[in-house]
């Protein structure tokens, strides 16, 4: 499968995850959430940021709790809890936000 | 939520066996694991031309080693005590998800190459009159559909008169699969990174090493105490081996600081350790022995090192199964811990101890704003046990949430205790291309929850492992629940719990 963004094509999964977290470009997040029917705005992107820097670090995205903090800390108390991360990505933060910034979907029993 | 593209089934007052529905799941298949995962657990790359006479080698080989398996193909008498019990038949109408018909799939194969009833009438064109079947493309592409639709829960097994375990089956047929390159991507995948990595999530070192630092920051911001996540620890009395989820989602995560809470207050040496970071083993999903035996191999590995006493458990369905009933057989003997406590131990063995011996100060009444339920997982229900005495896994868990909570109400009890329902996302099924199977799945524990909670008031439910927590989180939502209403049974603990030294609401200056 490959996603096209701007008349470039970019290799996915199965699932629609980037296939090499090192092609991504802003606009695969665009061309993923338009897919979705979902309009990104300045929080996802603040989101997608954070997580593709927690991933340039430990190799991994962040665990909810983590994601949750850094949201707090980022964009207020209120907005510190999983509630809100769903209000934002209905298909849960860890999938669909890790997906729309190319991070490899977090497996296990999560 | 995300839009559900299959029919979600309406929850009714009862439990409603269903009118029998052909091929209503026959679309059912999870993603195939690419070649070099197979080859990593030891398996073919792909589907050689002969796989025909492969995979009845590999029956034949599975038949040698387990009577078991035998012993379920020929003592079926179709007396039909099974065809309502299982959640998937229950939940999609399909016929092929009666555990009969499951096992039927098998056993029809079984009997045209191993018996002489099969290999006569095959010869003479038509099996059909003995049950059997040739072993032909459709029958695998069947295969492949019907057992990834088996979370291996074996409730069906509680019903049989002649004690068949559907399990069982279902791990042969996907060992036969694996052994001629057919592997199912989630369970495969994930297997990779406990070997690779360490655990199912692929969680590297300093990540874990970064993520428990942060907890414990979480917990003395919350209490004002100084409780610790050790990691890797040297000469520590406990090894505590838990599912990885436990470090990374909800509500997983607050059951892993309450188990924090009580080693602490209990005052004693424990730590985890970043090799045997994983208390999953997917490998008893896959059937595979050798793979069940490689990933259990770092917990053996780990004790050694780190030089431990005991080994306990974190809350894991399956893998309290492969611990308490396969550990010492894959990679024992144990003889270097200490004798005086069980091999391994699972965490609620602890803490109700730690309580039955009033060493935790506990305030039943900060639970309060709960009604709590208790959803027995399968495999802690039906192939282990918990302390010394029989039905322990059952009362155990209860006895803890009723140490914590002042309010319990027990679900209707044809879907408790051994007769429990699985959570619908068991065995390998936890991933998102098998979402309407789950979703379906979880009718009757569904049915039951939305029971207690119209008649009783029930607020949450609580459970012991971790495939259980994130299948229900997941699901719930689809039935009209709240994703937030499941909890880990150590989160109540934890809830509950005033450490000492805790800072306490009057000091409390915000």
């Amino acid at each position: 499968m490959a996603l096209v963004v701007d008349g470039k094509e970019f290799e996915t999964d199965e699932e629609g995850y980037l296939a090499n977290i090192n092609d991504w470009v802003e606009g695969v997040a665009t061309a993923m959430s338009a897919e979705d029917e979902l309009e990104l705005t300045d929080e996802h992107w603040d989101i997608i940021r954070f997580l593709r820097e927690y991933y340039e670090e430990y190799q991994i995205a962040p665990a909810v709790r983590i994601l949750t903090k850094a949201v707090a800390k980022r964009m207020g108390k209120e907005k510190g809890n999983s509630k809100y991360l769903y209000s934002l990505f209905p298909y849960g933060p860890g999938k669909q936000a890790c997906r729309y910034a190319g991070l490899p979907k977090p497996t296990g029993c999560v | 939520m995300a839009k559900a593209n299959f029919e979600v089934p309406e929850l009714k007052d009862f439990i409603e066996i269903p009118v029998v529905t052909p091929d209503t799941m026959s679309h059912s298949k999870p993603y195939m694991a690419k070649p070099e995962f197979q080859i990593e657990l030891g398996f073919p790359g792909e589907l050689p031309e002969d796989w025909k006479d492969q995979a009845l080698d590999a029956m034949g080989d599975l038949l040698g080693k387990y009577r078991s398996l035998q012993v379920y193909l020929d003592s079926c008498v179709k007396c039909g005590a099974c065809t309502d019990k299982c959640h998937y038949y229950i939940g999609t109408k399909d016929p092929k998800n009666m555990p009969v018909a499951r096992q039927d799939l098998l056993r029809k194969v079984y009997r045209r190459y191993f018996t002489f009833a099969g290999k006569f009438f095959g010869k003479l064109g038509i099996p059909e009159v003995v049950g059997a079947a040739d072993f032909t493309k459709d029958v695998l592409d069947d295969w492949y559909s019907y057992f990834h639709q088996c979370s291996q829960c074996r409730r069906c097994s509680v019903f049989c008169p002649y004690g068949i375990d559907t399990a069982e089956i279902s791990m042969a047929a996907r060992e036969i699969m694996d052994r001629i390159g057919i592997g199912q991507k989630y369970c495969n995948e994930i297997l990779g990174k406990v070997y690779k990595i360490g655990n199912n999530l692929g969680l590297p070192e300093r990540a874990l090493a970064d993520t428990l630092e942060g907890l414990e920051e979480d917990i003395e911001d919350e209490t004002g105490v100084k409780v610790r996540l050790p990691l890797d620890e040297k000469g520590a009395d406990i090894l505590l081996v838990t599912p990885s989820a436990d470090f990374f989602a909800e509500p997983h995560v607050d059951g892993l600081m309450g188990y924090a809470k009580v080693f602490h207050e209990a005052g004693a040496s424990w730590t985890l350790s970043s090799k045997a970071s994983e208390a999953g083993n997917f490998g008893m999903f896959i059937g595979s022995y050798e793979n069940m035996r490689r990933a259990s191999m770092r917990i053996r590995e780990a004790a050694l090192e780190l030089g431990v006493k005991r080994i306990i458990f974190g809350e894991c369905g399956h893998a309290w199964r492969v611990a308490y009933s396969f550990l010492n057989t894959l990679v024992g003997p144990f003889d270097f811990l200490d004798p005086k406590y069980p091999v391994p131990q699972h965490i609620l063995e602890y803490t109700w101890n730690e309580m039955k011996k009033g060493t935790l100060n506990i305030d039943k009444s900060l639970n309060d704003d709960m009604v709590l339920t208790f959803h027995d997982s399968c495999n802690v229900a039906r192939a282990s046990r918990m302390g010394d005495k029989p039905g322990g896994q059952f009362e155990i868990p209860r006895n803890v949430i009723k140490a914590v909570c002042n309010n319990f109400v027990d679900m209707d009890p044809s879907t408790t205790r051994e007769k429990t329902f699985c959570c619908g996302g068991g065995g390998g099924l936890l991933t998102d291309d098998l979402m309407e199977i789950r979703v379906k799945g979880a009718l009757p524990r569904m049915t039951a929850l939305h029971n207690v909670i119209k008649d009783n008031g029930v607020t949450h439910m609580a459970a012991i492992c971790a495939i259980c927590k994130s299948q229900f989180t997941k699901v719930l939502p689809y039935y009209g629940m709240g994703m937030d209403q499941i909890v880990s049974v150590h989160q109540l603990v934890s809830s509950a719990m005033i450490l000492t030294g805790q800072n306490t609401d009057d000091d409390e200056d915000e």
